[in-house]
């Protein structure tokens, strides 16, 4: 639309920040798309309900269709593509989904990592998460392929790993025979 | 899917807001959580000529609890905070009751309780805590005094509240609760997280001999406002342990007047209020037996 009124924004994305271009009406799903081009945040529903688009701000998820690229600014954005370690190692849920078949075309899949990674930041060190609330944590979420049970049983299998890695850290020493 | 164009402004101050709000009249639009608002302009059932967006507002995020045990929230309390707040639920626990139903985390994490209320959707858990509680709403405008608008004069209908173009809603209060009360709230829907097709928040309150004094209930997704309904009448002076929770809900039944749609006739929406009501009456009954039980 010509004429519209551009506004610069830096947002903060996985770690770097980018001025991007663009009206007040670009969805932040939209920002991270096109501008950035940061594909792994999927849009499915763009009103909200099917959470495919879910990345995290400040380390809490919320819909990015559901918000303004403009309102970003100054919060740090967190997307499927920050879940992985610098050297390449998966996050914990990323690891969990591959081995328990927790996706099977996987459009819905960066929005249930970003959700479930969220979710294991905020257990406890001792705590786990049962499948009741596992289920709680992934009701926002839409998958039409797999019926769920696979994805509940790698938020268990993602928290295993994160307590089994946090174990291995802690003893370095002694991984190299086992590994 | 994409919104429509709009002027954007995000003021720093409620001053600012105010000033831009009276400047724009008709075409001004608060933007809060945003969690109804953009998907009605994504789907362009709506098209504001400006948003005027209040998440850069300092002090707009306060949670408090009032020397009388009414809880203000502020108008950017996002639903997740509420939710968590400890000395909320203690002053009324009905707040996290609800609040646990409304939609999901991610959009709990981003929608705002204040903003919940004003969108007055009759579908909305927080317009019947509002009402139950004889909550009010805090509205101020550029140049006059704030004015403080009960939940029954507020809700004037399906998302129809009677805030006046260039007006903000700055904070909600919930009511506290009577002494040796309890509440309860429960709500049915298709899946988790989705709107109710019926809902119910109720309190008892209970006389020092245990017996019951009063039982009211608000009901969502069964008119076009939240209404707040007696059924005192069906268990009056009935024991709390004993009473007939059946006919307090039959009687509820004559109370409301639901409509049908896609997810639920008109008959079933009755069915769940009396249901519904008959289930949660006993939790609060219960509720403030351990309450009083605290207190004493």
């Amino acid at each position: 639309m010509a004429g519209e009124e551009q506004f610069t924004v830096s947002l903060s994305v996985n770690g770097t920040t980018t001025p991007i271009t663009v009206p007040a009406r670009r969805l932040l799903s939209d920002a991270l798309r096109h501008d950035l081009e940061l594909t792994g945040t999927h849009v499915g529903c763009e009103h909200g309900v099917c959470g495919a688009c879910t990345v995290l701000l400040d380390g809490a998820p919320v819909r990015s269709c559901l918000m303004f690229a403009i309102q970003a600014e100054g919060h740090d954005v967190t997307t499927v593509e920050g879940l992985a370690g610098a050297d390449g190692q998966l996050h914990p849920v990323q690891e969990a989904f591959r081995d328990c078949h927790g996706l099977q075309c996987g459009f819905c899949t960066p929005g249930f990592l970003t959700t479930i990674a969220a979710a294991l930041d905020d257990v406890a060190p001792g705590d786990s998460i049962s499948d009741d609330e596992a289920r709680e944590i992934v009701g926002g979420n839409l998958c039409r392929c797999t019926g769920y049970q696979n994805i509940v049983k790698a938020v268990g299998r993602a928290q295993m790993i994160r307590s089994q890695r946090a174990g291995l850290s802690a003893d370095e020493d002694t991984i190299g025979d086992s590994e | 899917m994409k919104p429509p164009a709009f002027g954007y402004a995000a003021p720093r101050s409620v001053e600012g807001a105010l000033s831009l709000l009276a400047d724009l009249g008709h075409d001004g639009k608060v933007l809060a959580g945003g969690q109804s608002l953009i998907p009605l302009l994504s789907m362009r059932l709506t098209a504001p000529h400006t948003l005027v967006d209040i998440n850069r507002i300092p002090g707009l995020d306060n949670l408090s609890i009032a020397q009388d045990g009414s809880v203000v929230v502020g108008a950017l309390v996002r639903h997740a905070e509420l939710l968590a707040h400890e000395a909320a639920f203690a002053a009324l626990p009905l707040l996290r009751r609800a609040t646990s139903n409304v939609a999901h985390p991610a959009i709990r994490n981003r929608g705002t309780t204040c903003g919940s209320v004003v969108h007055a959707d009759p579908s909305g858990e927080m317009t019947a805590i509002l009402a139950i509680t004889g909550g009010t709403v805090q509205i101020a405008a550029h140049g006059v005094a704030m004015r403080s608008v009960g939940a029954a004069d507020f809700f004037l209908g399906p998302l129809e509240s009677c805030l006046q173009p260039g007006e903000l809603a700055v904070s909600v209060t919930f009511g506290a609760p009577a002494a040796r009360s309890g509440s309860a709230f429960l709500e049915l829907a298709r899946r988790r997280g989705d709107y109710a097709m019926c809902g119910v928040a109720v309190t008892v309150t209970l006389d020092e001999d245990d017996l019951i004094g009063e039982a009211r209930a608000a009901y969502l997704s069964v008119g076009p406002v939240p209404e707040v309904h007696d059924l005192t009448a069906a268990v009056a002076g009935q024991p709390a342990s004993s009473a007939d929770w059946l006919a307090a809900g039959e009687l509820a039944t004559t109370l409301v007047e639901p409509e049908g749609d896609l997810h639920a006739s008109a008959d079933y929406r009755r069915r769940l209020v009396a249901v519904l009501t008959e289930r949660a009456l006993p939790q609060a009954a219960q509720d403030a037996r351990a309450r009083a039980e605290v207190a004493a």
